[in-house]
């Protein structure tokens, strides 16, 4: 072989080497420093108590809390949604053009950033009825929404279609066919949405921050949807640029970062158990 | 009996088009409120005057309303961002999909998982913590915190949307193609890189526009390195303010015109988010064909 050609395949394996090497140690770097910095201020009384000015401490409980509010109040309002919206384009719609216009606005959404979508949740929703978790929980419904739509579509596609010609052969009307046939089948698209999408809502911020605020009150499910909330993510912030907590803001930061790891974890294995489910 | 389930159907369907009909009106709803809130402000200032004024001072006693210097920032943060992340995010795409080894690609493609998944805020905080005071030490300025950081975080930010696309696509490729060209006597990076990746080019630029769009969008991690003072971005180590950030900074506490025209900047970064989208989309129809 050529001199030449020798150093281009050299020079090509030694920048393929270099580059996974650097996105290999990042991470590798991230993830350690995270946890190594934020692993020791994570005790029991650091997730279990709320902040203190008496005692001058501070405990993440409230977020937590809120976190896993706004994580089922957004999933409850989205899913209906999207599974509608994902059942409307793969059942129902014949004009290819309406498709193309659902597809493109979902497409549009998701590319919309975020600090976008907490802006206009603040004009639509906190303007309205106040900053409280709720209007958080409908910004990220909109959000999510595409996730959730996206998933459920590609499992209806795997629903075969001689299902479906079976049960309407048998006399079922279109709507007894998505209830008994339809439905049910998909269940795997929503679950692989919902997984994803709480990890998004786990992440997010921007939005948060001018439509579900930054309290740290301890509340119930139904009174912390209608009050003013930071998530972990959000208080993570607040600890960090606001109040110069770094401590606190690793701990919160490894607790993310864990979590994050788990959501991974279960998509991956959801996944496999699925395609193992339909390859049957 | 007939006529009552044809009524039902009828409704049902009806629901379901609403449903799908919700998508198309998030969309109409996001782009009015942003229009409506964002055109009262540049009416009041001039539209040149707040695209290309070169000042930003919304609290001075005489206020003025520029926002050239969040564009341009924006512009040369994600240009940044892309010159540093596409580089090392192609040639990781290149290496999972073709060359690794199995276990290699599961562990590395599991790495870029969580990488995508950590939250941008997690990114802010490093950056803030080891990145800010490093650039300070290294180059010996009194604040490590500016362009450069951004930059660097960013280009961090959107490794894994570029890695996970590009890898989709050049899986794509048709196995023909590559036998075809090892038969001819290619050596394996040869045909890699001569015959897989032009073959996936599509793919592989909208990953690119897709880094784009990720790295223009974000406001959190850029804020707690980028030092958030509207200055023109003339150096590296400038601090300055990006479109996402000018807004969510002074969301917090601004009222009458300073708050307006923060909407309009808001409607700025839609339009470019929403020009980005449209080449993403022409893209990856090119990808279908």
């Amino acid at each position: 072989m050529s001199t030449k050609r020798n150093v281009y395949v050299w020079a090509m394996r030694i920048l393929m080497w270099l580059a996974s090497g650097i996105t290999a140690a990042l991470t590798l770097f991230l993830v350690g420093y995270v946890l190594v910095q934020g692993i020791p201020n994570i005790t029991w009384e650091f997730l279990s108590t709320k902040p203190s000015y008496l005692s001058d401490t501070i405990g993440i409980l409230p977020d937590i809390l809120n976190t896993v509010y706004i994580v089922i109040a957004t999933l409850v309002i989205v899913i209906p949604l999207g599974v509608g919206a994902a059942v409307y384009l793969t059942e129902y719609a014949t004009n290819k053009k309406v498709v193309g216009i659902i597809e493109y606005a979902a497409e549009a959404l998701s590319g919309i950033p975020s600090i976008i979508y907490g802006l206009v949740g603040m004009l639509m929703f906190s303007n309205n009825f106040g900053t409280c978790l709720m209007a958080g929980a409908l910004t990220l419904a909109i959000m999510n929404l595409p996730t959730i739509m996206r998933n459920t579509q590609e499992s209806l596609k795997t629903v075969p279609q001689s299902y479906r010609e079976g049960a309407f052969g048998l006399g079922a009307g279109k709507w007894r066919v998505i209830r008994t046939v339809v439905l049910p089948n998909c269940i795997d698209g929503v679950i692989t949405g919902c997984i994803l999408s709480a990890g998004r809502i786990l992440g997010e911020s921007a939005a948060l921050l001018f439509t579900a605020g930054f309290a740290h009150s301890l509340n119930g499910f139904v009174a912390g949807l209608g009050s003013s909330g930071a998530t972990l993510t959000v208080a993570m912030y607040v600890y960090a640029k606001e109040r110069g907590e770094f401590g606190v803001a690793f701990g919160i930061a490894a607790i993310l970062m864990m979590l994050a790891f788990l959501i991974n974890l279960s998509a991956t294995a959801v996944a496999k158990h699925f395609r193992k489910k339909n390859a049957e | 009996m007939k006529k009552k389930r044809n009524l039902l159907e009828n409704i049902i369907h009806g629901v379901f088009l609403i449903l799908g009909l919700i998508t198309v009106g998030c969309v109409l709803m996001i782009t009015i409120y942003l229009v409506i809130s964002g055109i009262p402000a540049i009416r009041e200032i001039g539209l040149v005057e707040f695209l290309f004024g070169d000042t930003w001072a919304p609290t001075a006693a005489q206020p003025q309303y520029g926002i050239l210097p969040f564009i341009l920032t924006s512009i040369a943060g994600t240009g940044g961002a892309i010159l540093i992340g596409v580089p090392i995010g192609f040639f990781t795409a290149v290496y999972l999909a073709k060359k690794a080894p199995k276990r290699v690609k599961e562990v590395v493609g599991q790495a870029v998982s969580l990488l995508a998944g950590i939250p941008s805020v997690v990114y802010g905080l490093v950056g803030m913590t080891v990145l800010v005071p490093g650039i300070r030490r290294i180059f010996r300025i009194p604040d490590g915190s500016g362009l450069l950081a951004s930059i660097i975080v960013l280009s961090v930010m959107i490794l894994p949307s570029i890695i996970k696309m590009s890898v989709t696509a050049l899986e794509a490729v048709p196995k023909e193609y590559e036998d075809a060209s090892l038969a001819l006597g290619a050596t394996p990076e040869e045909t890699w890189f001569r015959v897989s990746v032009p073959a996936a080019k599509s793919g592989i630029a909208a990953a690119v526009v897709l880094g784009i769009g990720r790295a223009i969008g974000e406001a959190m991690a850029v804020m707690m390195v980028a030092g958030n003072v509207a200055n023109m971005p003339n150096s590296p180590f400038q601090t300055v303010m990006f479109l996402t950030t000018a807004v969510s900074y002074g969301m917090g506490y601004s009222d009458g015109l300073y708050r307006q025209a923060l909407f309009s900047i808001a409607l700025v970064l839609f339009l470019f988010v929403m020009l980005i989208n449209a080449v993403l989309d022409f893209f990856l129809k090119g990808e279908q064909k």
